[in-house]
């Protein structure tokens, strides 16, 4: 099985503080890995450097096919290849839901512009808000705006996904819409990281588990072995879980 | 450029041999620095004044000042300045007081006339900002003072306005230093403050650019020197777990 | 008060005041659509991680905010004819209108500048990371998503000040521009009717403020609703 994100030795500082220390994961094509730990953790940070979102100072990441750190002139490129799913969805609120989804395409990948509404379009459907196309995102839920903004990401056909706590500004209502989206992904085999408070979506459809705390990886494990021996794996994990899990 | 600098200019005999340059460029900021305390102390009393009125709950308050705001918002001072100046006079005062006015100093009627416009243009901002402080404050903190007992004018005195003083500060600062600027208007009424003067002896001497730089430079020196001032000023009146006028 | 008014000049001069309107209404125009360009390129400039740019835009700025707009206008009656006869080598007599844009746009330029600015910091850091997780440069982030959003917050800021620049523009009274204080001044001195030009003009100055800046409350407090 070859490996989709290559993280090795990585650590970053914001100034003097130090944020990651020596992290070192692979996650192979088609995995779908939940990277979970209290607040502070540096599980954010961590996702938010797989795409050069964040630079390091230490390590190398090799992800879709590039090594980082990378000159600032091919991160665009890179990070076109790498959809990303944000806490706070991130829409653009000046674009209706379609040109949301259309203007990267466009832009980025220099698709022509039927071709990118077919896409657009397509993925619309799949997340269940085709008839949401002309709305503007201020007219859409919390829910819907994370389905379209998850969407969004698929039209510029990433060879992997980052979520980072994609269900954590959601009203509990709203959380299984966007769950379900993220299940059926999974399903398709697109590989997945997902930084994520929802221990029940990690048990059922993640292969993986990442343990974070206080800037390191504790633990990296399969997910059903996560969850049955977490306590006695480490004590910090199974602290955690046992706060996470009423 | 062929321009022939001579910054040592400005200590030359001026022409009609009275005095030298460089006084003719201090008397013209020391007009200004006058012409824009005096104004501002006048728009704050008047300013005050009519931002409290404002927020009061009597129509019979309100409305004259709504009025006397947009009139004086939405007219250019310039115009203004040439009706106290020309139209005003002839209009307003009885002829005894015009003929006392044609036969005073000119300089002192420009400059009470320049004083009065500027103030009476500036009240009007300062009324609104005033008002837009009292305004921010939340409904919380005059329920809890008429609670206590407190009269309107107590709420306002101990309460209302101290906190309203800090949200305003910043507003104030800038429509102080809007009034300094706005001083160069009145050279339209023949004034000869610093940017006035700074032209003269540029065209007396031939040195326009070294006396357009040294007024340049004068409005820039006060501009820092106000702002670091506020700012310190600010400081000072920051409550510990205040990051600012908004309350939290 | 014995004065006696004399109203019929007024209707005579109209013409004449109507072309001293267009002026100041195409200072008005010249200032919003020059300013705002000079102010985005300034505002970027400002934010730019490189310190000279930064720096020089922050210069200018410090300077154009501190110094009276009648200031402004005189450097620039002074500087414009001097820069127009170097750049075509020879001596040209130009009128001070073409002294009077550049001196708006330059001056206006410095306060656009800051409300850009803060309007661009007021944009969640978000919107930029979601722009560039999708692969787009920071100069097609800010051209595109921060940009127009940015223009859309200060947008009310902008009208309000459309409407003082107006008034300014009677200041170019200072370099005898003809603009609709201008002509006003020149048909009351002809006439000697000064006292009811100035009325009439302090009144037409009135009715078009107000009733701007009533429009303007009205369209800024309807987008709060929605």
């Amino acid at each position: 099985m070859s490996d989709a994100i290559v993280i090795e030795n990585v650590s970053k500082w914001y100034g003097d503080t130090q944020v990651l220390f020596d992290c070192s994961a692979r996650i192979a094509k088609g995995e779908v890995v939940v990277v979970c730990g209290p607040s502070g953790s540096g599980k954010s940070t961590l996702i938010k450097c797989v795409n050069a979102l964040e630079p390091i100072q230490q390590g190398r990441i090799t992800v879709a096919g590039h090594t980082l750190p990378a000159p600032a002139s091919t991160l665009p490129g890179i990070r076109a290849r790498v959809g990303m799913v944000f806490q706070h969805f991130e829409l653009f609120p000046h674009m209706n839901v379609l040109q949301n989804l259309m203007f990267a395409q466009l832009k980025v990948l220099k698709r022509a512009p039927d071709a990118a509404r077919d896409k657009a379009m397509g993925y619309l459907q799949r997340v269940g808000l085709l008839a949401f196309a002309d709305k503007f995102p201020g007219q859409l839920s919390g829910g819907q705006q994370q389905r379209v903004a998850i969407a969004r990401a698929l039209c510029m056909d990433p060879e992997c996904m980052l979520f980072d706590e994609p269900t954590s500004a959601l009203d509990p209502e709203m959380v299984n819409e966007v769950l379900d989206v993220m299940t059926g992904l999974a399903a398709e085999g697109m590989t997945m990281v997902c930084v994520t408070h929802e221990m029940g979506f990690a048990r059922k459809v993640a292969h993986r588990v990442i343990f974070m705390d206080a800037g390191r990886i504790f633990d990296d494990c399969s997910s059903s072995d996560f969850f049955t021996n977490a306590g006695t794996r480490s004590e910090r994990a199974g602290k955690f879980l046992s706060s996470v899990i009423k | 450029m062929n321009y022939d600098w001579n910054w040592l200019v400005f200590l030359q005999a001026t022409i009609d041999g009275g005095s030298r340059y460089a006084w003719w460029m201090l008397s013209g900021f020391g007009l200004t620095v006058l012409i824009a305390l005096a104004a501002w102390v006048l728009a704050l009393a008047l300013g005050v004044g009519l931002g409290v009125a404002r927020t009061l709950p009597s129509v019979a308050l309100r409305v004259p000042v709504v009025l006397y705001v947009e009139v004086f918002r939405n007219i250019p001072l310039l115009v203004q300045l040439f009706f106290w100046y020309y139209i005003a006079p002839v209009l307003l005062l009885p002829a005894t007081l015009q003929e006392a006015v044609n036969a005073a100093h000119p300089v002192l009627v420009q400059t009470l006339t320049a004083i009065l416009c500027l103030g009476l243009f500036t009240a009007a901002r300062v009324c609104e900002q005033v008002r837009a402080g009292i305004e921010a404050q939340p409904r919380g903190r005059f329920n809890a003072a008429h609670a206590l007992g407190l009269t309107r004018y107590q709420a306002y005195r101990h309460v209302i306005l101290p906190m309203a003083f800090r949200v305003v500060l910043p507003p104030l600062t800038s429509e102080f230093l809007n009034v300094f600027k706005n001083t160069a208007a009145v050279l339209a009424i023949g004034l000869l403050e610093l940017t006035a003067r700074s032209r003269q002896v540029g065209e007396f001497t031939g040195h326009i650019f070294e006396a357009f730089i040294v007024a340049t430079a004068l409005y820039f020196i006060v501009a820092q020197v106000v702002g670091h001032a506020m700012r310190r000023l600010e400081l000072r009146l920051a409550l510990p777990g205040h990051t600012g006028g908004s309350d939290a | 008060m014995n004065y006696a008014f004399d109203w019929s000049v007024i209707p005579q001069a109209l013409p004449f005041l109507a072309q001293g309107m267009a002026l100041s209404l195409a200072l008005l125009a010249v200032s919003l659509v020059g300013g705002l360009a000079l102010g985005i390129v300034l505002a970027l400039m400002r934010l730019s991680s490189n310190r000279w740019l930064a720096g020089i835009a922050g210069a200018y700025v410090s300077v154009f905010r501190s110094i009276p707009l009648v200031l402004a206008i005189f450097w620039f009656y002074l500087l414009v004819p001097m820069v127009i006869s170097a750049v075509r080598g020879q001596a040209t007599p130009i009128g001070p209108m073409y002294s009077a844009f550049a001196a708006f746009v330059a001056f206006e330029a410095a306060y656009f500048c800051e409300v850009i600015r803060a309007g661009i910091q007021s944009i969640p850091r978000g919107q930029t990371s979601a722009a560039q997780a999708l692969g787009l440069t920071r100069m097609q982030a800010m051209r595109h998503v921060i940009l127009p959003q940015a223009l859309r917050v200060v947008t009310p800021l902008i009208l309000s000040k459309a409407i003082i620049i107006f008034q300014d523009t009677s200041l170019v009274y200072v370099i005898s521009v003809s603009d609709f204080l201008g002509a006003a001044t020149k048909i009351g001195q002809r006439d000697s009717r000064l006292i009811e030009l100035y009325l009439f003009a302090g009144t037409v100055y009135f009715l078009m403020c107000f009733a701007a800046s009533r429009f303007v409350e009205h369209r800024t407090s309807k987008k709060v609703i929605a």
